[in-house]
């Protein structure tokens, strides 16, 4: 399609394009096998399975997992309902040209700019203290399903958006309900695409910790509901390293539990998206 | 498509709509709502020391109600422009060796390995910056924690993500004119910087405009590698405080009117990307009127 290079200055720039772009990647994988690397050759299963002592310089991380597995629940209880419903009403019903859809679209585009910790503010104004609900994985978790919002919408309509009008076209010929056509019809080819953002929003909210710091809080204890405080990963990873001296080799351990979870997670992104909806869907 | 409801009057249809209508109410109404909040929260200092404090008080020591917020500013500002013009002509390299000079299957592998480092959590980030960047950066001039460490940790965050926009950019650029730069006779760097680099300018612009964004709001990584000194930095080497860091570092013991100078940092925060997104919605409404 393209010629190959002939003169001096077409060597140059081909010789430029490719070692900038490979010694990038070398660089950032040289990056994530430093961190990898300590955690991977200290842990063990247990760390797993022990809760935390001393801070977190000894033990594990057990509580903490649990948090994090709340937390990210109660934000998709709630996030997944109002992002698919919002998805499909975007795509199949609304007017782009009309006021309202024009502006929740635009609303959408700002929410997704929003930095975390601008979340965590509001969170901390919002759940904590207006609705009452004080430091908890309740507070953290309807944050979080503010902040993963878009990714969810934006992925759903992806996945709506690969079906086919003539598949429609037929249900609507028969006269069958709006509702029968999105159960029947609609909603199992969009499945996919729904999936896809739900992983995605899964590991965005997993990888989150300036939201979290002002609502879900900084306590270790195991949770015994989701009105109690508790800590994620990420935060307690930000702890070991900036507040508890001597938290650097259980930091590591931790870094490389959330690398794999995360690493896990985008893979099966990735694959699904692949397979599935045919479409490359990222996170930004 | 279905707009017409004149044709299917089923009662389960009205429902659905009411339904599907009130969670996109909800949705586009969760922005409002923050901006509603922050503005609330800050509106106690405005109201009592008026809006030119936070630019012409002596400093920031909010217990004396002092609230510049200047220098956090100007860092935020710095660190986050030189980030992005450090890693923006980067990610484009890649974007352009990933879509006209790699052979296929290299260039699927790179897009996938892209894909899984811009998962990275900005809290790794910062701690690969805290164990490794910052003695590096000690041991050419101390402290070591500084602008620089901050600026070099951004850039590796937005490099991903500015590499897999400008990767679909380029992808969504029309053959055929490649094919007519080729019948031509053009060479490839000739194809690639006289004909499609000006026409996805605007493209490539708003993409940065929202990497800039990320970068002003990015708050752990940067946290963790700035030094969090409160002062304008006289060189890349001094420890500056950002106005995220600002706002996580003091949120957990802050009342009263500190509180609400902190909100107000994150109001000003907020109408800056506002302004970025919707500087990137206009430049991508002017390509598709050209």
């Amino acid at each position: 399609m393209i010629r190959p290079a002939a003169t001096y200055f077409e060597r140059l720039m081909t010789f430029l394009v490719w070692s900038i772009s490979l010694l990038l990647i070398a660089t950032l994988i040289f990056i994530i096998f430093q961190m990898v690397g300590p955690g991977l050759s200290t842990i063990h299963w247990r760390y797993l399975f022990l809760e935390p002592e001393n801070s977190g310089r000894a033990g594990g991380i057990s509580s903490i997992l649990v948090s994090t597995l709340l937390i990210v629940g109660v934000c998709l209880l709630f996030a997944v309902p109002i992002g698919v419903g919002t998805a499909i009403w975007l795509s199949e019903f609304s007017d782009p040209t009309r006021f309202f859809g024009k502006n929740i679209r635009r609303s959408l585009d700002v929410l997704s700019g929003i930095p975390s910790i601008v979340f965590g503010l509001f969170g901390n104004a919002f759940f904590c203290q207006y609705l009452g609900l004080g430091f908890s994985i309740l507070s953290g978790g309807l944050t979080l399903a503010c902040m993963v919002l878009p990714i969810l919408i934006r992925s759903t309509e992806i996945g709506l958006s690969s079906i086919p009008t003539n598949y429609r076209l037929p249900g609507a010929a028969l006269g069958m309900s709006k509702f029968s056509l999105l159960r029947n019809i609609i909603l199992p080819l969009a499945t996919p695409g729904i999936v896809v953002g739900l992983i995605l929003g899964i590991g965005r909210a997993m990888a989150e910790t300036a939201a979290l710091i002002f609502t879900s809080g900084y306590v270790d204890r195991f949770p015994t509901s989701i009105m109690d405080s508790g800590r994620s990963l990420s935060i307690h990873i930000y702890d070991l390293t900036m507040n508890v001296p001597g938290g650097e080799p259980n930091a590591y351990q931790s870094v490389f539990v959330i690398l794999v979870l995360l690493f896990f997670l985008n893979t099966l992104t990735m694959f699904l998206a692949d397979q599935l909806v045919g479409r490359r869907v990222t996170a930004i | 498509m279905f707009d017409s409801n004149t044709l299917n009057p089923h009662r389960s249809d009205k429902f659905l709509l009411i339904t599907l209508r009130g969670f996109s109410a909800l949705a586009g109404i969760t922005t409002v709502l923050i901006l509603l909040f922050l503005i609330a929260e800050s509106f106690p200092v405005f109201q009592k020391f008026g809006l030119l404090v936070f630019f012409i008080d002596s400093s920031w020591y909010p217990r004396e109600q002092l609230f510049n917020l200047v220098p956090m500013m100007t860092a935020s500002l710095l660190a986050a422009t030189c980030a992005v013009l450090l890693a923006a002509p980067l990610g484009i390299f890649s974007g352009v060796f990933c879509n006209y000079y790699a052979p296929p299957k290299l260039a699927w592998i790179y897009r996938r390995l892209i894909e899984l480092i811009a998962g990275v959590p900005s809290v790794v980030y910062g701690f690969w910056g805290l164990v490794v960047l910052v003695p590096l950066i000690l041991n050419i001039r101390p402290p070591g924690a500084s602008l620089l460490a901050g600026i070099l940790v951004l850039a590796l965050m937005i490099f991903p993500t500015m590499a897999l926009a400008s990767d679909s950019i380029f992808h969504s650029f029309p053959k055929e004119q490649l094919n007519g730069a080729s019948a031509l006779g053009f060479s490839r760097w000739r194809t690639i910087f006289s004909l499609i680099l000006p026409s996805v300018k605007r493209n490539l612009l708003a993409a940065l405009s929202l990497q800039i964004g990320r970068a002003l709001g990015e708050t752990m990584a940067v946290l963790m590698v700035c030094g969090n000194v409160v002062q304008l930095p006289k060189s890349f080497f001094d420890p500056v405080r950002t106005l995220t860091a600002n706002m996580a570092l003091e949120m957990s013991y802050a009342t009263g009117s500190h509180r609400s100078a902190l909100f107000v940092s994150g109001l000003i925060l907020v109408l800056l990307i506002i302004f970025l997104v919707l500087s990137a919605e206009f430049l991508q409404r002017r390509i598709q009127n050209d």
